[in-house]
């Protein structure tokens, strides 16, 4: 009987640890529960979208969702939105065209508006954040297995590190170096990229991203973009902050604009409507040519306007006095680069 | 002491905390772990290893009865031809010989010899699975399983009722289930489970494109409803044909489903389907996308009646139409014969060119196969060769229980002699039929009707309008009296739905006197529920409908036949009196 104090002790020991351990239970719920429920609240915001593209290896679709009620999309920016027509198919299969509103290279992110009104949509400044280990769901038309009103696919997995991409600058080729979400589900897949990354309750954490592959170990890597690195920027956007991709027509144009000649660039001839503002020479001695601009070169803004095509770009400068100092970003291979060039004087 | 005893209670304590990991974890997460082992482990007792005979590749399959019928792909038997080697859990390796497949909806029965007390799958309702649902899938993947314990992967529904184009083979997956559940090359054929260890699918296919052959992600199964539409068919030992409703559907500019051709002779013409019609509903679905048409005409098989609803002229109709073959007999040999001859070649640089492609299991040239290795003697004892066939012996198995169980209901074989039948025709007036081998009288308000019985029926349509009344008459009393033996060409189809009737009925189906025609019995009372007769193909077949059926002298005596003909019913007889004459004996 001496003992049984003893014993109250180390069963009160145990109690103790039980109740200790207790923050760490999984059972928040059933453990074998579907997430058919959650599955069928969070598609409704996923949409498919349509545009350029259907040749050898790149397709012409990609996903989306919805950020707004009344029709703001938030989407992977690609040549898949470089299209004079953008489709967006809802959940419900409405099909709507969409105007791209404005795209941000370096995070590769897009906002387009479809004409609706009411739409189930996340809201950006309601999502959460993610943690390692944590369990995800991915929305994305992958494959675009989906058509019309046929729901999207959704996959399941965790989040296997809550990291940089740039920590990879060399060996994954992409311009967004910023942090992600890699996840150890096969999420980004061919149209995957723009789809939602959710937690197990449907709340957003992030975009899915382009498909990625390690060019030495032919490994590909699944990821997202966290929602609070794109937040600033779609908030820019949807208020119209953000410079848009064209700009209003009745801005009035400087009387002596900026010129390709000025600058020392020479694009591509324009055999097609759409020619892609390609630097095929780059005039020796010219601000062009001092800045680092190469031939080759694809550019594919002008200060923070997209330039898709020759054409585009012309307009552009147009608008941009001779004096001033402009930003180009342009693409080479896989990279962004920027560079600030002022016109030559020569001619004044 | 005391102080040793107290930090020896306390190290006890903390290592009865550590030690016991699975303590800290909550009770429900626990048993949920143990239940999932539980469900795991059942299942994967009953996963098939298939290994073609002599080694030439393999992959999974699903025991799904008692006496070891197995379900796999097309693609993966296809391999090993009429017999192969299955390992199961247990570590044992049974013998099985192919039964039927479907090559167009890769599916394949199979069966393992030599028990009949096999541990099976329970087959589930796959229409109740929905995206996010957790499964798992249970297979052979990489044929890493050499004592045959199979592995496991599991994952969630990622998406239900996918139609996929076939990718260059036949092959082609209707209404399937996609998974992220990995699904690698050996996987094939194998099972797709729910959480409670029940069969919704058959693992068969994924989306791959640049990405070498292995799992992206993206793995489809066949559902197991479609795979029950045809396990009738598959048990009848046949090669399978899916089927189309001679119509082609596209959605025009406000996302109805219209009908863009359709063939003057498809059964859907005859029930009044146009161009330009709109489809509304088939085989009980709303239609709304031309994925979600092929899909329901990818789980039904050649010659199903299923119900279609369209709108013509703004007028909604519904009909049941009769699905016809995609394929003509020697289109469907000869597309199998390639299909097993196809090599695929291996992959270079782990990459595959741009279509998707079945999960064969990785084809390796074995210095030890033995391709002509002999049919091992209990396969010999269930297999027999007929063209047309994937193994014949299992049709005359069907015919031969069809029958047992028509005769059991009504013993018809030494009845030779007239057959008398005596009633009111519509409610209204008097009638009767006589039948005997040459001859058929039927008595109608507008006078007699007799029918000579020749060697060719195909001009015998009398009376008119009812499609070949009498003629169907002699076919009935030809099949009882005579039995399938010497019927002429008969053979079992598989089971088939009926208008108005819940349940599926077993078929035989024939050609005699050169008219096709079509018995369907009641698979629990043994009934011949129905008689059809085509005098020409593509022309809508006489219907004779029996039913009311009543004990009469050991015999289930159908007291009512209906006669349909043409979308509607040329004649329904209330019969009072069925009276038989035996062979040589003569009615007055």
């Amino acid at each position: 009987m001496n003992d049984l104090p003893r014993k109250c002790i180390a069963l009160v020991g145990l109690l103790v640890a039980f109740g200790a351990c207790d923050h760490l239970s999984l059972a928040a719920q059933a453990p074998n529960a579907s997430f058919a429920g959650v599955i069928e609240r969070t598609r409704p915001k996923i949409v498919k979208i349509y545009g350029a593209g259907g040749y050898r290896g790149l397709e012409s679709y990609q996903s989306g969702f919805l950020i707004s009620p009344e029709g703001h999309v938030l989407t992977v920016w690609s040549y898949v939105l470089d299209s004079d027509v953008i489709t967006v198919t809802l959940d419900d299969g409405r099909k709507f065209e969409a105007k791209l509103l404005a795209a941000d290279p370096r995070l590769e992110l897009a906002v387009l508006k479809v004409e609706a009104q009411g739409l189930p949509a996340f809201d950006l400044g309601q999502s959460v954040e993610a943690s390692e280990g944590m369990r995800v769901l991915a929305f994305s038309n992958l494959f675009g297995v989906a058509t019309g009103d046929e729901p999207v696919s959704v996959q399941h997995g965790s989040v296997a590190a809550c990291t940089k991409l740039e920590a990879r600058r060399g060996t994954y080729e992409t311009p967004y170096k910023g942090p992600v979400f890699v996840l150890d589900a096969m999420t980004n897949n061919p149209g995957a990229a723009g789809g939602a990354l959710t937690d197990r309750d449907g709340r957003l954490l992030g975009m899915l991203g382009k498909e990625l592959r390690n060019s030495l170990t032919n490994i590909w890597l699944n990821y997202a973009i966290p929602t609070r690195e794109m937040a600033t920027t779609v908030e820019e956007i949807r208020a119209g902050r953000f410079v848009a991709q064209r700009a209003a027509p009745d801005a009035p144009k400087p009387a002596h604009p900026l010129t390709l000649d000025l600058l020392g660039i020479v694009v591509v001839p324009e055999v097609l409507d759409r020619t892609p503002p390609f630097i095929d020479e780059v005039r020796i001695g010219s601000p062009a040519a001092e800045a680092g601009l190469k031939p080759d070169d694809l550019i594919v803004f002008v200060g923070e306007r997209l330039v898709p095509t020759s054409k585009a770009l012309r307009d552009e400068l147009e608008r941009i006095d001779r004096i001033d100092r402009v930003k180009l970003t342009v693409t080479r291979g896989q990279d962004l680069i920027e560079v600030t060039l002022t016109a030559s004087d020569a001619e004044n | 002491m005391k102080y040793f005893v107290s930090i020896c209670a306390w190290a006890l304590l903390a290592s009865v905390a550590f030690a016991g990991g699975g303590v800290e974890v909550d009770d429900v997460v626990a048993r949920a772990e143990r239940q999932r082992i539980e469900v795991m482990d059942r299942a994967c007792r009953t996963a098939v290893a298939i290994f073609a005979r002599g080694g030439q590749g393999g992959g999974s399959g699903v025991v799904i009865s008692s006496d070891g019928y197995a379900l796999s792909n097309f693609h993966v038997t296809s391999e090993a031809g009429a017999a192969m080697k299955c390992g199961m859990a247990d570590g044992r390796l049974y013998d099985a010989v192919i039964v039927g497949f479907d090559p167009v909806g890769d599916v394949a029965l199979i069966k393992l010899l030599g028990r009949d007390d096999f541990l099976h799958a329970e087959l589930a309702d796959s229409e109740t699975v929905q995206a996010g649902d957790w499964v798992f899938a249970v297979g052979n993947p990489f044929l890493l399983a050499t004592d045959f314990h199979p592995t496991v992967t599991y994952g969630i529904v990622s998406g239900v009722h996918r139609y996929q184009f076939p990718s260059g083979t036949l092959l082609e997956y209707t209404d399937c289930i996609q998974t992220d559940a990995s699904i690698n090359p050996g996987n094939s054929g194998g099972p797709l489970f729910n959480a409670q260890g029940q069969l919704i699918g058959i693992n068969g296919r994924g989306s791959f494109e640049k990405r070498g052959r292995v799992n992206v992600g993206v793995g489809y199964a066949i559902s197991i409803n479609q795979i029950k539409n045809f396990m009738g068919h598959l048990k009848s030992g046949r090669i399978l044909d899916h089927a189309t409703l001679g119509a082609r559907v596209a959605a025009d500019d406000e996302g109805r489903v219209v009908v863009s051709d359709i063939l003057e002779d498809a059964d859907a013409y005859q029930r009044g389907l146009r161009y330009g019609d709109e489809i509304v509903a088939f085989g009980g679905r709303p239609i709304r996308t031309a994925n979600a048409f092929k899909n329901v005409l990818g789980i039904f098989p050649k010659g199903w009646q299923v119900p279609l609803a369209y709108r013509h002229e703004g007028k909604l109709v519904e009909a049941y139409v009769r699905l016809s073959g995609v394929h003509s007999e020697q289109q469907l040999i000869d597309l199998v014969a390639r299909e097993q001859e196809s090599e695929i070649p291996e992959p270079k640089d782990g990459k595959q060119p741009g279509e998707p492609k079945p999960n064969e299991a990785p084809r390796k040239a074995n210095p030890h196969a033995k391709p002509d290795a002999p049919m091992p003697e209990i396969v010999k004892e269930h297999y027999e060769a007929r063209r047309g066939y994937a193994n014949y012996w299992f049709n005359r198995q069907n015919v031969a229980r069809v029958w047992a169980k028509s005769t059991a209901a009504g013993d018809y074989r030494t009845l030779g002699g007239a057959w008398t039948l005596e009633g009111r025709l519509l409610a209204d007036n008097d009638s009767s039929i006589r039948l005997d081998d040459a001859h058929v009288v039927c008595r109608l308000p507008g006078g007699d009707l007799k029918l000579d019985v020749g060697d060719d029926l195909s001009s015998a349509v009398e009376p008119a309008g009812s499609g070949g009344m009498l003629a169907a008459l002699h076919l009935w009393r030809r099949l009882l009296f005579k039995g399938p033996e010497q019927f002429g060409e008969l053979h079992y189809v598989g089971t088939v739905p009926l208008p108005g009737r819940s349940g599926l009925v077993d078929l035989l189906s024939g050609t005699v006197a050169a008219v096709q025609c079509q018995f369907f019995f009641d698979p629990a009372t043994g009934d011949l529920l129905k008689v059809e007769m085509y005098p020409h193909a593509g022309e809508d077949p006489c219907e004779l409908v029996f039913g009311e059926f009543r004990e009469q002298e050991g015999r289930r005596l159908p007291m009512r036949l209906e006669v349909h003909y043409d979308n509607r019913i040329y004649a329904a007889f209330d019969w009072s009196k069925i009276e038989f004459a035996p062979a040589g004996g003569r009615k007055p």
